[in-house]
């Protein structure tokens, strides 16, 4: 890219992207699941926090304050889930 | 909601290609074929898994462009380092089989709720792909909310679903800009969506209307300021972001 017109971080995506893989982990649809921040205490959908695919695994980080939510590496049929960053998550 | 599996399980299933159509020079939709699909909401996507014959796995999201009650069709543009999308565009063929997860997602979803508010649209370019499935299945139900679309492509024919977006007796509104080249004697918008033509287009905010915006990450970042900045409540505005690719 030679040009920048926008902010830093145009390859994010929002948690809308990783719908199939968190109904995967939690056995329902979680887009619409409402999650408290543990660093700022921001409350938001998940489809509003930002996601990063293409980092080693997934990572989630609060649109309010940018801390790491959640991080899922897999391997194989396996999904090893860290969710220290996250309060509190609660399925609609 | 009846049809829709929201809860339990969401499994891999083999989806047979029924048939497939070049939208753009870069864009095809794809029916399927799905024997024991559960239906899905207008907004939705899949995920698609292609194994390779060394094991490897790349999985993709792709937005819903059929109503709910058809037959599922997903729109995808070839993306030129794409790892998925040229074998989607150009590889796939009526009777190859591929394995689909879905439908996905509850918060960018219309419900067609009569008594609803008025929707707003605004799609960058492959994101007017949901959309197309809120704007038929509002058709199908004979929906009267009123809907605008504003969308951004690059040139005219960029445009993904022209010929349906601009069939006359369907009352949604459809604005198209056009960001890098315009016809001869165009007499629509040119260039980006930004504050002045979202202020021309977007319903007022004392409206309660409802808007989505889709598309490119950076696209989607800006409208969705700008469209607070007219007074959307945030929690007003649903936003799905496609990431640094195919920028309108």
């Amino acid at each position: 890219m030679t040009e920048r017109l926008y902010g830093p971080d145009d390859n994010a995506l929002d948690g809308n992207a990783i719908g199939g893989v968190l109904h995967e982990i939690f056995r329902t649809e979680m887009t619409t699941a409402e999650l408290t921040c543990g660093h700022c205490g921001n409350v938001s959908q998940v489809a509003e926090e930002v996601v990063y695919v293409r980092a080693p695994g997934i990572v989630m980080r609060c649109r309010t304050c940018t801390a790491v939510l959640i991080v899922v590496v897999r391997k194989q049929e396996m999904n090893c889930v860290d969710m220290s960053g996250v309060a509190a998550l609660q399925a609609s | 909601m009846a049809g829709t599996a929201v809860r339990g399980r969401l499994t891999w299933q083999v989806a047979t290609v029924a048939s497939a159509w070049q939208e753009t020079a870069s864009v095809r939709t794809i029916e399927f074929d799905i024997p024991d699909w559960a239906g899905h909401q207008a907004g939705q996507h899949v995920d698609i898994r292609l194994t390779a014959d060394d094991g490897y796995v790349a999985e993709r999201s792709y937005s819903i462009a059929s109503a709910p009650g058809e037959p599922l069709q997903l729109t995808v543009e070839r993306l030129e380092d794409g790892e998925v999308s040229p074998y989607l565009t150009d590889e796939l063929r009526a009777g190859d089989e591929i394995e689909i997860r879905g439908p996905i997602g509850g918060y960018f979803v219309w419900d067609g709720d009569e008594a609803g508010p008025p929707l707003l649209l605004v799609a960058g370019g492959s994101g007017v792909v949901p959309f197309r499935s809120m704007l038929r299945h509002r058709a199908r139900i004979g929906s009267n909310v009123p809907v605008r679309l504003l969308y951004s492509a690059r040139s005219l024919p960029d445009v993904i679903y022209r010929t349906e977006l601009d069939m006359p007796g369907d009352s949604a509104e459809v604005v198209y800009t056009l960001t890098r080249q315009q016809p001869p004697g165009w007499i629509g918008h040119s260039g980006r969506v930004d504050a002045a033509l979202l202020a021309e287009v977007a319903w007022p905010g004392d409206h309660m209307p409802l808007a989505y915006v889709c598309g490119p990450t950076a696209f989607v970042e800006i409208v969705a300021g700008e469209l607070v900045s007219l007074g959307y409540p945030p929690d007003r505005v649903k936003t799905e972001r496609y990431g640094g690719v195919g920028a309108p």
